[in-house]
């Protein structure tokens, strides 16, 4: 099975160890997933704030760069899911819309017919195309003991993709099971991780941390399980910051459902992409076995590029 | 006069059609029934000025300055709870961007952070057609407080301990095809 592959920014740094386990979870499960190439940012949930078309032209830009050959996308991010599933469908229902996204893109000599494209997430793809049938069999190294808790968030499943529950979804269940894991069913799956609040109003965006966190821990999870670098990045980047902030003590570890996959197929820590989380997986890995590589800390690297910006001072390396 | 679904009257070039002119699929919102399902489903319903509901009361009554200049839309953080639950199909996260536009268009609004956060974001994509976090978090700084020593905490130190935090842009390569892009866009987007 052959896709045209949407990594989006994050994937590149911040969420490497996302992309690094998607690779070698589609490579051992025979999918095989082109890079769009030269694909741009899809503009977040930033672009739609500032110029409507623009933001429409932008993400229809990588829709038109996917080969003529490749009916179908697959999209790990949850947010740039939705920007380029929303554009592909507002495009096929609003004429007016597509009409002048076209237009835009023809500047560029570019073109894109609405439906051109299947947009889909990973792990529809997974859940889906591959089945859990075909993925139990190919599990090596059970999650057996180990209880995870899967957090969708928000795009994965709102507006409403066609392939799972928008309130109440159950695929990531389902993967899980087949690898082994005990499934914490827990009720905030489904709830925001705060997108970018942490941006605008940390008092707002800890409070909705807070409340999933808590709700996986009230159920006993040794882990979350995400779909989405937006949802990795604030429950884990700022579990820190939420413990100073209510003066608790959570220390959950928050994987990517395809970092889980990778260690139950058999496939190295490294290959997981292990390593880089900022609250260590290790206690909880150990329940399966797992070691996690300790690396050194790796140095900040030197700005060697002229359009880096300067440095922030960081009050710690002051010392 | 045309009705709005809670009975306010509406005329067009009010504030009401004008919101419903710039969202796709703003007709909809016509047919609001003040039923309050969105506010009681929004994550920052609580911290909001205004609940959806309530602004759309104020969108039929065409108070624009209160509801440009309310937090509520800066405070959506697009969880689609509502669009999915609304009984009339309101693309109610659709509005809430067209809030925000409106509101950086004409000025409107109380706290600068937010609209400045999406600013920026958005500078960088247009420069590079990437956007990477450090890049984003120092220019913001930047922008913002100056004057101050930039501290972005322990957050970016213990990202930039894990190698997760890129320090200089990624950039596409055809950076001229997507202005021309976009820039197309801004035009067509003007002349509306
Ligand atoms: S849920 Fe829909 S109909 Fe009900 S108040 Fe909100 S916008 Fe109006
Ligand atoms: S999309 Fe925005 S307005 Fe709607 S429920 Fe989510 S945060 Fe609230």
């Amino acid at each position: 099975m052959r896709y045209a592959y949407y990594p989006g920014c994050s994937l590149e740094r911040s969420a490497a160890s996302y992309h690094t386990s998607a690779m070698k979870v589609a490579d051992r499960l025979g999918l095989v997933f082109q890079e769009v190439d030269d694909w741009n940012c899809c503009g977040a949930t930033e672009y739609f704030a500032i110029n409507l078309l623009p933001a429409y032209a932008l993400v229809a830009r990588n829709l038109a760069l996917v080969p003529g050959d490749l009916a179908q996308m697959a999209v790990p991010c949850s947010a740039c899911y939705v920007n380029l599933k929303k554009t592909d469908k507002y495009m096929g229902k609003y004429p007016q819309l597509a009409q002048r996204v076209g237009q835009s893109l023809a500047a560029g000599q570019l073109g894109y017919r609405p439906g051109g494209v299947q947009v889909r997430h990973l792990l529809d793809i997974i859940v889906n195309d591959v089945g859990c049938d075909a993925i139990t069999k190919g599990v090596v190294k059970p999650l057996t003991g180990l209880r995870v808790a899967p957090y969708y968030g928000c795009l994965i499943v709102r507006p409403e993709n066609g392939f799972d529950n928008p309130e109440y979804p159950t695929s990531m269940d389902r993967l899980l099971r087949a690898l082994g894991a005990k499934v914490v069913d827990y009720p905030l799956k489904a709830q925001c991780c705060g997108g970018h609040m942490t941006q605008i109003s940390e008092k707002v965006a800890y409070e909705l941390i807070r409340r999933l966190l808590h709700n996986a821990a009230e159920y006993d999870a040794d882990v979350i399980a995400c779909v989405c670098p937006m949802c990795q990045l604030n429950l884990d980047a700022y579990q820190g910051n939420v413990n100073r902030h209510f003066g608790t003590d959570y220390r959950i570890p928050i994987l990517y459902f395809t970092q889980l996959m990778a260690l139950a197929l058999g496939l190295s820590a490294a290959d997981a992409g292990l390593g880089s989380e900022i609250v260590s997986a290790q206690p909880a890995l150990a329940k399966i076995a797992v070691e996690v590589p300790q690396e050194e800390d790796k140095k900040a690297r030197k700005r060697a590029d002229k359009r880096a910006l300067p440095m922030p001072t960081m009050p710690d390396e002051e010392a | 006069m045309m009705a709005s679904g809670n009975g306010q009257p509406s005329s067009p070039g009010t504030f009401f059609e004008e919101v419903i002119a710039k969202t796709p699929g703003g007709e909809a919102l016509r047919l609001c029934l003040q039923c309050g399902t969105c506010g009681g489903s929004c994550p920052s319903g609580e911290d909001m000025d205004y609940t959806p509901r309530h602004i759309f009361a104020m969108l039929a009554a065409n108070m624009k300055d209160k509801v440009l200049r309310s937090n509520t839309p800066w405070y959506c953080v697009s969880c689609y709870y509502c669009t999915e639950r609304c009984p009339q199909e309101i693309p109610i996260t659709d509005i809430m961007y067209t809030l925000k536009r409106m509101a950086i268009a004409q000025g409107l609004y109380e706290d600068a952070d937010a609209p400045d956060w999406s600013q920026t974001f958005i500078g960088m994509v247009e420069q590079f057609g990437r956007s990477y976090e450090l890049g984003l978090a120092t220019r913001y700084h930047l922008t913002h407080r100056p004057l101050g020593k930039i501290r972005l905490g322990t957050f970016a130190l213990d990202m930039l301990r894990r190698d997760r935090l890129a320090l200089t842009p990624s950039s596409i390569r055809n950076t001229s095809q997507l202005r021309a892009i976009l820039d197309k866009a801004k035009e067509l987007e003007g002349a509306q």
